[in-house]
């Protein structure tokens, strides 16, 4: 049992409601649910969706094929019948379309009448059509009741009555109307899973790991991280300022980390390349900071709302100056969680930048987990605050040490000044010239720390065959639809997927020789969500490894499931 | 207790006369009367010769970029309310490249204290006229003189109701320094926008130029009329006001903050705790 529902309509007509209620309501239900979404830059109107995916076993991508399509608008149908199963079934308001239908897979369903004469207001049409859809499936009613409960209980028991009614007249119209609706939903034993998204994942990651400073511009797709960490704001006390630019965002996470407190910013392209100046600032005061970078199609505004794999060369090299710096770019929401909890520790540590590299795709993308576990997350506090330097007799806040690490003083705690200053400086952070103090500062700051941070760095995650034939390889948002591909591959074919989530710096050898790995392999595809391969050209680089082919997208979709098998399949034949 | 003598920094490398001197003598002295030590404050600048005023004293330091001491300042005060910040500044630094985060400043009313050395000439760069140069001036970039209207500071920050508005002369050191106590003491966001001759590029404004226009505020002025702030404001040319143009008493950003209400965020714990009870949002 493996199916797709996908609902279809223009921006504003509840797509999203129907959407999140489906993938809550599946998942309480007791299957794995994967979601993803599509949709313009416009808050109404447009053509977007919401594509639910849900099985007995765990997902981890999308499929090009729906079971059953909601179409709340014509566009929907045109747009996406072609993609409809062989026994799929498209359900749409056949009063308000004004569309008769054509053949056994449509199913016309008076959404807003029913809604009307149950719930007494047509705008629970959405209620209604997710009471069809469940019904479809035979969902347990009373799991739906009961989260129509939860959801409007603070509205009023009038209201929660009239979306009970209103779903419960959905639910029945397709059972009289719907004969050849089988779909077979076999449930296992109910089991407790979460399902959660990627922007939730970092905000919570962030949460989890002591962050108390937010600054951002709002840029899709990390503006939820400001809103989330906002919503628990009080609860954690976390200061979440909108900054008047993305130049302040990152000036402003500055100041508070250098107060002492762990401090955060998001953005997307456009704003990042406003924050590089503040980059470099990082860099040279040696002010830790973790910054969420939210990819989507450019240049320059791009597509806003869409997604691509296009910025980590931009990452790499962004900034003037060389100083060291760390990129995480998680697959999952699970490894968002916990690669932020890594990144503010390594920022810490190393009195560092570091990025949380992801994309729209993942910041939208919702998966079903058992639980995360938030007693792995790392947390360690590297400042000397207080007594930890009362007694020292002297403070430099640019100390020369073996590591290259100084120590991080909270300015105010003890009788010490802390001076830090982008100018070059001397260990007590005043402005210097001279170029004894310039090279030594270098080797301080960069070139020192570099091996340690490498070290840090985790090797890829090996799935699949350990003596592949065929190697696909990637990063970030890829991971899911890999892996995916992996598992269809792996009875007929001998497959693995080496998976980086932490690129940049690639990690060592010395734990696992993924060079010799990938040059083992007969066939070795890197697959990457941008048009010119930026992290094989990264890899190539660094190691020297060249990939036989390369898989690229760049239309700002994400790969499904049937379409990377499809590019993997035309190698196939070759080896 | 504190003394001058644990202010002393690096030895100034500004031009022999620079206003930037009498500022600096004025700061350290306004910080010895206001009892606070060295480690009690935090100095924020930018990039230019003003910005560089925290390296000739001695005190916690953040000499960030061109522009940007304002957001710096604000993410210092946001973690920790308690300690006093200074942002020290020049006319191209805080007018110029980092205008709209002074309009943000003020509009938040972070309790940040704004000292701008207008020297109304971009000095680092040698020679090139910034947002305070007279229109019409000719410089060495603008051979046929500034077409842009000359920026005022005062009115700017009169129409944006900021906390507390005032101008000083850097020659009339200890007036200049009476007023960093008062902004230092004032509950909000100060500007002080500091009148200092360059005597190296600025041939126009010189000492000699303000001592025949400045003229102290009286004593009867109101600073809290805004429409009267607003009318001092405009004055320039033959009669320059200096003193405390205008004041009023918003509530601060900081006091606004709920987070901040138990403490400053840089002493509140970190209870990891809560998670498990957060991540049940999601099942």
């Amino acid at each position: 049992m493996d199916y797709t529902i996908k609902i279809g309509g223009e921006a504003g007509q509840g797509i999203q409601t129907i959407g999140d209620a489906l993938g809550r309501l599946l998942t309480r239900s007791g299957y794995h649910v994967f979601s993803h979404q599509d949709y313009e830059s416009r808050v109404r109107g447009g053509h977007n969706f919401y594509q639910i995916r849900f099985a007995n076993q765990p997902l981890a991508a999308s499929r090009s094929t729906i079971d059953i399509l909601v179409a709340l608008d014509r566009e929907s149908i045109t747009r996406h019948e072609h993609e409809l199963a062989l026994n799929g079934r498209i359900l749409y308001d056949g009063t308000r379309l004004k569309l008769k239908a054509k053949n056994p897979a449509f199913l016309a369903i008076p959404f807003e009448k029913l809604a009307l004469q149950q719930g007494g207001d047509p705008i629970m049409a959405n209620t209604v059509a997710t009471g069809a859809v469940l019904g479809m499936l035979g969902i347990d009613p009373e799991i739906f009741f009961a989260f129509l409960t939860d959801t409007f209980k603070d509205k009023g028991d009038q209201v929660v009555q009239a979306n009970r009614d209103a779903g419960q007249a959905g639910y029945q119209y397709v059972k009289e109307h719907c004969d050849k609706c089988d779909f077979a939903v076999p449930v296992g034993a109910v089991k407790q899973r979460m399902l959660i998204g990627g922007i939730e994942s970092i905000a919570l990651g962030a949460l989890a790991s002591g962050c108390k400073f937010y600054s951002a511009y709002p840029m899709t797709p990390s503006t939820g991280i400001m809103n989330y960490l906002a919503s628990k704001s009080d609860q954690y006390g976390v200061v979440v300022e909108q900054a008047e630019d993305e130049i302040s965002a990152i000036n402003m996470a500055l100041g508070a980390s250098f107060s002492g407190v762990r401090a955060m910013t998001g953005t997307s392209g456009g704003g990042f390349a406003l924050m590089v100046e503040g980059l470099s600032l990082a860099g040279m005061t040696e002010t830790p900071i973790v910054i969420a970078m939210g990819q989507r199609p450019g240049p320059a505004t791009g597509l806003p709302t869409r997604t691509e794999q296009g910025d980590l060369e931009f990452l790499l090299s962004a900034g003037h100056g060389e100083f060291p710096r760390v990129i995480l770019a998680p697959g999952s929401p699970r490894q968002a969680f916990y690669l932020t909890s890594k990144a503010f520790d390594i920022a810490e540590k190393y009195q560092i930048p570091v990025f949380i590299l992801f994309d729209t795709y993942l910041a939208d993308c919702q998966w079903t987990f058992e639980s995360f576990d938030p007693s792995q997350m790392r947390y360690r506090d590297y400042r000397l605050r207080g007594d930890d330097f009362k007694n020292l007799t002297d403070y430099r806040r640019y100390a020369d040490t073996d590591t290259g690490i100084s120590p991080l003083a909270v300015p105010g705690d003890a009788g010490h000044v802390v001076v830090v200053d982008s100018d070059e400086h001397d260990e007590d952070g005043h402005i210097i010239e001279d170029a004894a103090t310039r090279i030594r500062m270098v080797e301080k700051r960069l070139l020192r720390k570099r091996p340690r941070i490498q070290s840090e760095i985790a090797p890829p995650d090996l799935y699949g065959d350990r003596e592949a034939r065929i190697v696909l390889t990637g990063w970030g948002s890829t991971y899911g639809v890999m892996k995916e591909v992996v598992d269809t591959l792996a009875q007929s074919t001998s497959i693995a997927m080496l998976h980086f989530s932490e690129v940049f710096p690639l990690p060592n050898l010395d734990a696992f020789d993924y060079v010799s790995f990938l040059r083992k392999a007969k066939l070795s595809l890197c697959i990457e969500n941008n048009a010119t391969g930026q992290f094989s050209r990264l890899l190539r680089a660094e190691t020297g490894f060249e990939f036989t082919a390369l898989i690229h997208r760049y239309d700002g979709r994400p790969f499904t499931l049937e379409e990377l098998r499809g590019e993997i399949d035309g190698y196939l034949g070759k080896i | 207790m504190v003394t001058l003598e644990k202010y002393k920094g690096q030895n100034p490398a500004w031009c022999p006369g620079c206003g930037n001197f009498a500022i600096l003598k004025a700061f350290k002295e306004a910080m010895v009367d206001l009892r606070l030590e060295p480690h009690q404050i935090t100095l924020v600048s930018g990039i230019g010769q003003a910005a560089k005023l925290p390296h000739y004293t001695r005190c916690n330091t953040f000499n960030g970029l061109h522009g940007r001491a304002l957001p710096v300042a604000t993410g210092i005060r946001l973690a920790n309310h308690a300690m006093p910040v200074i942002v020290t500044t020049g006319d191209g630094d805080c007018y110029g490249e980092g205008g709209n985060h002074l309009m943000a400043a003020i509009r938040r009313n972070i309790n940040v204290k704004l000292f701008v050395h207008d020297n109304q000439i971009y000095g680092l760069t040698k020679g090139q006229p910034s947002p305070t140069t007279g229109t019409g001036t000719k410089a060495k970039n603008t051979p046929f003189g500034v077409i842009s209207e000359q920026f005022n500071p005062m009115a700017l920050a009169v129409a944006l109701n900021c906390g507390f508005v005032a101008r000083a002369f850097a020659a009339d050191t200890a007036h200049l320094s009476g007023l960093m106590k008062e902004a230092v003491n004032h509950n909000g966001f100060a500007l002080i926008d500091i009148l200092q001759p360059c005597v190296t590029f600025n041939k126009v404004n010189t000492y000699d130029w303000y001592q025949k226009r400045v003229y102290h505020i009286e004593p009867e002025y109101n600073p809290e009329d805004r429409i009267a702030a607003f009318t001092r404001s405009l004055e320039w040319g033959d009669r320059i006001p200096i003193g405390l143009l205008y004041r009023n008493n918003r509530p601060t950003f900081e006091e606004q903050v709920p987070m901040l209400a138990a403490g400053p965020l840089v002493h509140q714990d970190f209870d990891p705790s809560r998670i498990e009870e957060t991540l049940r949002e999601f099942y």
